[in-house]
């Protein structure tokens, strides 16, 4: 039993001293604000990088989304006889939840995995070590600029990803099951606030992006550097980001519905 | 003599507990090599760590050109890295970078000089180790000895006084090692450095070496010139330079007793 107790204290440590680590990592990004000459191309990069090198699976996947959605709903609805509301659900699944919950998710598996290995790989094969020996901070040219990056990407994605979800819907809705279009885009207009749904989804998708970077720039610097340390971090970035998303949507969400 | 380094009374422990050093004192001089020679795992990359202040020391002290590393304001420390140059076993180079942006980077990094005259610096160090054909080359086409020069051409990139070389010769063919000797030696005289070798290759680092000192078990077990060190009576100094597999250092790791692992039920 008391080895039990002491295993569980040991355990909490551990997790306190690696959150604290963590905190370090973040005051240290935020403090290392890129310089305009240098940071801001290397932070551009990383857009590329981490933002357009994800429009692949973030367009087909929200496509995808919103053609389901649209054809499960349309079903549903119709059964009320209120499948004119198509336009209002799925604008509102999509601007409220699913664009930034899922395009954080699929930018954790995309974006978040490749910035941890990189730094990871970094790291084990000393090009971090020796650019602090050249007096160069590896914070300001390599974490920051990550960090910034996925903070930039993630709404733009976000609103990308809505987008196109409602471009699918529209295909599935409109041309392919035969609703007026005029009533899905007129309904979908009434319904839609511009503060509550979809400046709240940008707001959603910030806190996201923050959470995202962070986590996958520490799992990366704070790898071990051996081929399995890499791969294990590599995997935490995916799972605690994909749990913090869903974790920190529910909180948004009931704040947000009790509006603030 | 004028010492560039100063190590003093030094103690290093990780955060596991496991002691690398206890009370080292290590003098590195002016314009001289220097090998620190020891068997693996007795700290020797650890010590150029804590020359570099990446690490800092449990106890003691270091100093470089008169300033004590682990007292510098970050600021400060990076000024002093300026003047240091260091070649990591693995060569350290940007994998995204081709060998000219490797080279260009400190340049880019530290100074306002123009596209043009970086081009030609750059052009240069490159000539010095012999690669100024391999400008365009990305690291990973190149072999093991041309990554540690492209290293090297990087670390005199911004004309350090210090420079300290990693293992530098582990892994590498008899050509390659053979090159790097000479680059150590010549670039050394011909630029008035002061290096520092850490490695375990016996011979190749006493030809180049002005003064050795050895580590062994967190102490300095032996110090000198090659000449003295190699006719040193320590058994524990003759068993390390003579590469012999038993004697002071024992060729069985520590286990129980034979009879208690074959005859017993």
């Amino acid at each position: 039993m008391l080895t039990h107790i002491v295993e569980l204290g040991k355990f909490g440590i551990n997790e306190l001293r690696e959150f604290g680590k963590a905190g370090v990592l973040l005051y240290r990004v935020l403090i290392c604000w890129p310089n305009f000459r240098k940071g801001v191309p290397l932070t551009l990069q990383q857009v590329y990088m981490e933002g357009v090198l994800s429009l692949l699976i973030i367009v087909v996947s929200s496509l995808f989304i919103g053609m389901v959605v649209a054809l499960q709903g349309y079903h549903t609805l119709a059964k009320f006889g209120a499948a004119q509301q198509l336009g209002p659900l799925v604008a509102l699944s999509v601007t409220r939840e699913l664009g930034p919950v899922v395009t954080a998710i699929l930018f954790a598996g995309r974006a978040g995995s490749a910035v941890t290995a990189e730094i990871g790989l970094m790291k084990a094969t000393e090009q971090l070590s020796s650019m602090e020996m050249m007096a160069v901070d590896p914070f300001r040219q390599i974490i920051s600029p990550r960090f910034w990056g996925g903070f930039i990407s993630m709404p733009l994605l976000t609103l990308i990803f809505n987008a196109v979800a409602i471009y699918g819907a529209y295909l599935v809705g409109v041309q392919w099951l035969g609703l007026d279009p005029g009533v899905f885009w007129a309904n979908m207009q009434d319904s839609v606030d511009f503060h509550l749904d979809i400046v709240n989804g940008i707001l959603k998708s910030v806190v996201f992006g923050i959470a995202v970077s962070w986590i996958a720039v520490y799992q990366g610097y704070d790898a071990k550097p051996t081929s399995a340390g890499i791969a294990i971090a590599t995997t935490r970035s995916v799972v605690y980001s994909s749990l913090a998303v869903l974790g920190l949507d529910f909180v948004l969400t009931a704040m947000m519905i009790r509006g603030w | 003599m004028d010492n560039l380094v100063e190590i003093g009374q030094l103690s290093f422990q990780h955060e596991n507990g496991r002691a690398i050093f206890d009370s080292v004192d290590i003098c590195i001089p002016r314009g001289k090599i220097t090998a620190i020679m020891g068997p693996s795992g007795t700290g020797k990359t650890t010590l150029l760590r804590l020359v570099g202040g990446q690490l800092s020391p449990t106890r003691g002290y270091i100093t470089v050109a008169g300033r004590n590393v682990h007292q510098l304001s970050r600021r400060a420390l990076y000024q002093l890295r300026m003047q240091m140059g260091m070649l990591f076993q693995s060569g350290g180079l940007f994998t995204h970078c081709n060998v000219f942006e490797n080279v260009a980077f400190p340049l880019r990094e530290h100074t306002r000089l123009t596209d043009s005259m970086i081009h030609s610096l750059v052009l240069m160090k490159l000539q010095m180790v012999g690669l100024r054909g391999a400008a365009d080359l990305m690291p990973n086409v190149l072999s093991g000895g041309m990554a540690r020069r492209v290293a090297l051409a990087r670390a005199i990139a911004m004309d350090p006084e210090l420079i300290m070389y990693d293992e530098p010769f582990t892994g590498q063919d008899p050509i390659s090692m053979g090159v790097l000797i000479k680059l150590i030696r010549t670039l050394n005289d011909a630029l008035g450095l002061t290096s520092v070798i850490v490695s375990h290759d016996v011979q190749e680092t006493l030809s180049i070496s002005d003064y050795v000192y050895i580590i062994a078990d967190g102490k300095v077990v032996g110090q000198g010139t090659p000449q003295e060190v190699q006719s040193h009576p320590s058994e524990q100094l003759q068993q390390f330079i003579k590469g012999l597999p038993d004697g002071p250092v024992p060729f069985d790791y520590p286990a129980k007793r034979l009879k208690d692992d074959f005859l017993s039920e």
